[in-house]
């Protein structure tokens, strides 16, 4: 496994390889625009371990939003390897990477991307369907999961009904609901006032201290502080990877934000 | 997915845009309402036409004296003397498949009513005639079969010949002229209108064949004879058989000509029968077009509706749907608006089809087969052109789609 090319990092890293989450080995990618070849990811080698919370920071441009595809199944890389719990996902053929897709990994987006006119249980239950669980099943998981991030009470209303905070609880409650091994948030708090977004932060914290693994892209400083941990991506190299000290607990912070007019 | 999700999905998008989806339906709703109607239609005047051939004699056989070839010259039909009286008994007596048979000769004559006279056919037969024709009497009967054997000078005259000599007064036993000679009315035929053919089946005077050959045309010989076969599938058969006997009876070597012609009207009513057909195919077929039109229409709105949905499928192939669950979504929302297009265009074209028949008067007929080959038409139309637009939302990449606005 270990190479000679290969850096400290990565053999100090693999008698740990059977436990990670998430292994990325020298993973490059380009794309094609036309006649210039865009080199968006330059030998990215990452390892997540179980129960971490991981905040993937870098400019536009940096490569973080290429690398989340590539973490979320919804691209495969043009060189290297990528384990997802021990398996090799970077070369699985397109359904059964949406087995994958669906059953371990949560995605959770900037724009909450729900589905219109249809309830929150059922945009919930969507994952549920796809994986082909029993309706009733499927009822009972969007009932918890929607519990879990506080919106029991608003169980049948339409997007358009909720608040945008609301609206990305519901979105977490349906990256949940087909218990993920990981949760993949892009940009989350990207569309969400100062408030809201530390109220989602809190949430991700009461999942990963409930074992929850959680990678969370973001540019914002102060959101990634609420990680554990701080990768930041720049011109397509892993440019720091440091753990976060003295992290603040969102209810604390909420706590000390002033409370809002309505 | 299972079934039941994946039509309530389809069902829930087709509703988001009512207008747009009943407008096309529409298209559907036409092309199939024109097949069921044209069909429907079709098969009304294909009923119309057997009930005309019913009318002209059920199992019938028409023997006619035929052509001769007179040092290379071959007259028509008609021209040969060679059919007589005794082939008739012939063929009843020896060809079993032969249930009856009427002689038959005839000769245009000036018929005569106090002031009123008309030119018409006189035809000379027996009184079985009327029963192999299946022709019915208006009222009195047909002269006897001892009327025949003593050549009485009795008359059933024809629905017109009655209009042009009687007006409204009561034919029945009133005298009239053929010729010279006076002949007493004891029928008149029920009007049966135009033949298949166009030719008017109630302008003749019927009498006595013995009456006509030994008083008015002086000739033995016969111009026809008709005959009922016992079935209709046996008049095939019959056919054969009386044509074969015939020939042994006029003494034709074999690589000779015929002096005669058998004819089954069993040909002439499949012939009929056949030419309704292929018009009903082909109007089916130009309302058929409109079908693939209305297609047109269904593919048109779902690549629009994909377009539109880019993001919807982005969500939902992030979340673990398959290729497989997009085209089934997409294909069954095809397939959901084709067929209740197709529904409703079988109301609609058994409404149209019910309408038309009665305005012509016929009998109203919605063929199952139509409706079914409808329904299955246009479920194949709904898969046909939803293919594509649900193969192209399929194959979306998922990060373009996301990121769609």
């Amino acid at each position: 496994m270990a190479t000679a090319t290969l850096n400290q990092i990565t053999t100090a890293a693999d008698h740990r390889a059977a436990t990670a989450v998430i292994r990325v080995q020298d993973v490059h990618k380009y794309y094609e625009l036309g006649e210039t070849k865009v080199h968006a990811l330059r030998g990215i080698n990452l390892e997540i371990e179980p129960g971490e919370f991981v905040a993937v920071m870098g400019s536009s441009g940096s490569g973080k939003s290429t690398f989340m595809n590539l973490l979320g199944c919804l691209d495969k890389p043009s060189s290297g390897r990528y384990f997802l719990e021990g398996t090799d996902v970077s070369q699985l053929d397109k359904k059964t990477l949406a087995g994958v897709r669906n059953r371990k990994l949560g995605f959770v987006f900037q724009g909450f991307n729900l589905l219109a006119r249809t309830t929150a249980t059922e945009n919930v239950e969507l994952p549920s369907l796809y994986a082909q669980l029993p309706k009733e099943e499927r009822r009972e998981r969007a009932r918890k999961a929607l519990e879990m991030v506080g919106l029991a009470d608003r169980m049948e209303h339409f997007p358009a009904q909720l608040s945008g905070g609301q609206q990305q609880r519901v979105a977490i409650a349906r990256a949940l609901v087909n218990r993920p091994s990981i949760l993949l948030a892009d940009e989350p708090t990207g569309n969400l006032d100062s408030r809201t977004s530390v109220e989602i932060m809190q949430i991700f914290q009461d999942l990963n201290g409930q074992g929850l693994t959680l990678v969370l892209v973001t540019h914002e400083q102060d959101i990634a502080q609420f990680a554990k941990r701080i990768v930041v991506f720049r011109d397509g190299r892993i440019r720091r990877d440091e753990v976060v000290k003295n992290r603040p607990r969102a209810a604390d912070v909420l706590f000390e934000l002033p409370a809002q007019d309505d | 997915m299972e079934f039941t999700a994946t039509l309530k999905i389809a069902l829930r998008a087709l509703s988001r845009n009512k207008m747009r989806s009943i407008l096309t339906m529409l298209g559907i709703v036409i092309g199939v309402g024109a097949v069921i109607a044209t069909v429907g239609v079709g098969q009304g005047a294909q009923q119309k036409v057997q009930e005309q051939i019913a009318a002209m004699g059920t199992n019938l056989i028409y023997v006619s004296s035929g052509s001769v070839n007179r040092g290379g010259t071959r007259l028509g039909i008609g021209a040969t003397k060679s059919l007589v009286y005794d082939d008739m008994t012939a063929i009843v007596r020896e060809v079993p498949l032969i249930a009856s048979a009427a002689p038959g000769a005839s000769a245009t004559s000036q018929v005569v009513f106090q002031n009123q006279n008309w030119s018409t056919r006189i035809n000379g037969t027996e009184p079985q005639f009327f029963t192999i024709r299946d022709w019915s009497f208006a009222a009195g009967s047909s002269f006897t079969e001892d009327d025949v054997t003593h050549a009485a000078n009795l008359a059933v005259i024809g629905d017109t010949v009655r209009q042009n000599l009687f007006q409204s007064a009561n034919p029945l036993g009133q005298t009239i002229r053929i010729g010279n000679l006076p002949f007493q009315v004891v029928g008149v035929l029920s009007a049966k209108g135009q033949s298949g053919m166009g030719a008017d089946q109630d302008d003749g005077v019927y009498i006595p064949i013995t009456t006509l050959q030994k008083k008015i045309t002086g000739q033995n010989w016969l111009q026809n004879i008709v005959a009922s076969a016992v079935s209709q599938p046996a008049s095939y058969a019959a056919q054969g058989q009386i044509t074969s006997l015939l020939r042994d009876r006029h003494r034709i070597r074999a690589g000779q000509d015929d002096d005669f012609q058998v004819r089954n009207l069993a040909d002439v009513a499949q012939l009929a029968d056949q030419q309704s057909q292929v018009m009903t195919m082909l109007l089916a077929s130009i309302a058929g077009v409109s079908l693939i039109v209305g297609g047109i229409g269904i593919m048109n709105i779902m690549l629009v509706s994909v377009t539109e949905r880019t993001r919807e499928i982005g969500i939902r192939v992030a979340i673990g749907a398959t290729e497989q669950d997009v085209q089934w979504q997409f294909l069954s929302e095809s397939v959901v608006l084709s067929l209740l297009g197709g529904a409703a265009g079988i109301l609609v074209g058994a409404g149209a089809s019910l309408i038309i028949t009665k305005l012509l008067g016929w009998a109203i007929l919605i063929s199952p087969t139509a409706i079914v080959a409808a329904v299955v038409f246009s479920m194949a139309v709904g898969v046909f052109f939803g293919y594509y637009p649900a193969r192209k939302a399929a194959r979306l990449d998922p990060i373009e789609a996301l990121r769609f606005e």
